[in-house]
């Protein structure tokens, strides 16, 4: 991961220039250019195998990518795995779920930083489970979800309680950019509704976020700009919240009737 | 703490609802085999009604316990016991720790060298390993080089696993083997004998059932009160959760396997202590023993469950097996084959239960 700083990122929290991925032959990823502004929620659309979720892997450190340039917060940057992405500040709730079934609430919410007491006791300090207990409380009692002992285990919950726990992590850890990989793929409504709460405070908090999704209200009800892939391109950027664009225009651009004024000729 | 609610949304904590913890079940299978070895004691006729933890006739004791029998049941887990809280915490880590027998066999003739007294009725100890240097040391010596061995030890069956990536079972095969040649190797087979007074104090009488309650007591804080203790069950839950959440998963794999290791060398200390002689062939089984107490006291072999506190319930469970099977006058073949077959009923008890409380949920 370079230091170099680059000349006057300004408000701009993550960008892609030329970011490509290929698998042997396959090419997954064509010369993304990307850009996210600091507080901003962007949408990332497109059809099954259009490139989103190739795209969210290389900026996360997941994969390595084929070519091209990621800024991340005014720096070039080269995560060697996911791990180095989130120590960075980018926070990623990916489609499989990360969390530990044996341990409760609290402690999954907590994983790795923990609050302790008796610290001089290096890896043996004591945990200090009131005050993680009443955190998580006050950061799940915001989102609408329902859970009748915050002291079970992770194994016995639905997958909505399980998602709500994994974004409320997520957006516990006040990251400089959030990515959520398709977060209500396999929730109900309500349980749906409950992840779309968190998202809010996200923008509350003025922390921005990439949502990968699929969900066509969802995406017009959160965020506000909506990036399309199409057959490892970006077709279109739409800024839905100053201009006037229906449902129907945005399925255009998936499919491929329509294509974005400025990608015209590459996608 | 008691007007505290764990539910959000309105929802509230029904304590009512709330199901046992596991170790209840395990403290009832206890209760229930003592029974079954008492109605042994009364319906087999060769018995003639003797009681296997109680005494009636006698009541030397002021009490109706027959308390000859109970120490002797206690003791007899004590120092396997000791090896067990070690292997529980390996268990939950997501790993497995076959070494721990041999390592007690080896780490016994090592520490002994540093522990033996020069005069034995008058004449130089005929079992010297070393030079008049190494005799009637002050006591923290041999302990000290038993901790450092069993930390040796287990700092490279920790480093295999974590950095190569073995699997823990070839991994403790290996050191398994290794450790009895040491065993072996140490004094080309020779018993090493005489130690010092002090040295000898460390496990006489019950002393291993203190260390053994010290020890269950200090690891079962460690176990649930710190974030040592945390990082273990996250491991074994979800060991790419627990990477992404920036736990160095390898250096903590280490600490682990340095802890049982050092456990079992403590046990080494304490049972040569007691029989106040090392041999070669000590520990035999002792790694299989500690995990069956580990996996009777529920501890999940699949990793990220367990306690200290089951663990220490499932020893007793051993010892009272084992007690009882001599006290119905047993032979000890068929004491092997019945152990055998509790283990495995034990662990299929156990995933029964496992099952049917997810199916509840």
């Amino acid at each position: 991961m370079s230091e170099v700083k680059l000349h006057d990122m300004g408000d701009i929290i993550l960008e892609t220039r030329g970011l490509t991925k290929h698998y042997g032959g396959v090419h997954a990823l064509e010369d993304a250019n990307f850009i996210l502004k600091k507080g901003e929620h962007v949408a990332i659309m497109g059809d099954n195998g259009a490139g989103k979720s190739t795209f969210v892997r290389q900026i996360t450190g997941v994969e390595q990518r084929t070519r091209g340039t990621v800024i991340f917060d005014g720096h070039e940057v080269d995560f060697k795995g996911p791990l180095e992405a989130r120590e960075a500040g980018i926070e990623t709730v990916f489609q499989t779920l990360a969390l530990a079934d044996h341990l409760d609430v609290p402690d999954n919410l907590f994983l790795g930083r923990e609050k302790t007491m008796w610290n001089w006791l290096g890896p043996f300090r004591r945990l200090d489970y009131k005050a993680m207990r009443a955190d998580t409380m006050a950061a799940l009692e915001k989102t609408g979800v329902k859970i009748p002992n915050i002291r079970n285990t992770i194994q016995n919950m639905s997958g909505g309680q399980r998602q709500c726990v994994a974004i409320a992590r997520t957006a516990s850890f006040h990251s400089k950019l959030t990515i959520m990989d398709e977060p209500t793929a396999a929730l109900g409504v309500q349980e749906t509704a409950q992840v779309e709460n968190i998202v809010r405070t996200l923008k509350k908090a003025g922390e921005p976020l990439i949502l990968v999704s699929h969900n066509m209200r969802q995406v017009f009800d959160l965020v506000d700009r909506i990036i399309v892939f199409r057959r490892g391109r970006i077709c279109a950027n739409l800024d839905i919240k100053n201009e006037s664009f229906t449902g129907e225009d945005v399925v255009s651009y998936i499919t491929g009737a329509k294509t974005g004024p400025e990608y015209e000729g590459v996608a | 703490m008691a007007e505290e609610s764990h539910g959000i949304g309105g929802l509230k904590y029904d304590k009512s609802k709330r199901s046992w913890p596991g170790e209840v079940n395990i403290f009832f299978a206890l209760i229930i085999i003592i029974l079954i070895f008492e109605a042994l004691g009364q319906l087999l006729p060769y018995m003639r009604g003797q009681s296997m933890l109680f005494d009636f006739n006698t009541n030397r004791d002021g009490t109706i316990l027959n308390i000859a029998r109970i120490k002797i049941i206690i003791l007899q887990v004590a120092i396997i016991g000791i090896i067990a809280l070690g292997v529980t915490q390996v268990i939950i880590s997501g790993g497995i720790d076959l070494s721990s027998g041999p390592l007690v066999g080896a780490t016994a003739m090592i520490v002994m060298s540093f522990a033996q007294t020069e005069l034995v009725n008058g004449q130089l100890n005929p079992k010297a390993v070393f030079g008049a240097w190494a005799f009637d040391l002050p006591v923290l010596i041999p302990v000290i080089v038993g901790l450092c061995f069993g930390a040796f030890i287990g700092a490279i069956n920790g480093s295999l696993i974590a950095f190569t990536g073995i699997p823990p079972f070839i991994a403790t095969l290996g050191m398994f083997l290794i450790c009895r040649g040491i065993a072996q190797w140490w004094t080309r087979g020779q018993p090493v004998s005489f130690p010092t007074e002090s040295y000898a104090w460390l496990g006489s009488g019950m002393m291993p059932v203190v260390w053994f309650l010290l020890l269950a007591f200090l690891f079962h804080f460690v176990l649930k009160f710190t974030v040592y203790g945390k990082h273990t069950y996250a491991i074994g839950s979800n060991e790419a959760a627990a990477r992404m959440s920036g736990i160095n998963v390898r250096r903590h794999k280490v600490m682990v396997y340095m802890i049982a290791s050092m456990l079992a060398a403590f046990a080494a200390i304490i049972l040569s202590s007691k029989n106040l002689t090392a041999q070669t062939g000590m520990g035999q089984f002792y790694e299989l023993f500690a995990i069956a107490m580990a996996v009777i006291g529920g501890v999940s072999l699949t990793g990220g469950r367990g306690s200290i506190i089951g663990t220490v319930l499932g020893a007793m469970v051993f010892g009272v097996i084992q007690s009882g099977f001599t006290y119905i006058k047993l032979d000890a073949f068929y004491q092997l084959m019945a152990m055998g077959a509790i283990i495995i009923s034990a662990v299929v008890l156990d995933q029964w239960r496992q099952k049917s409380a997810a199916a509840k949920a």
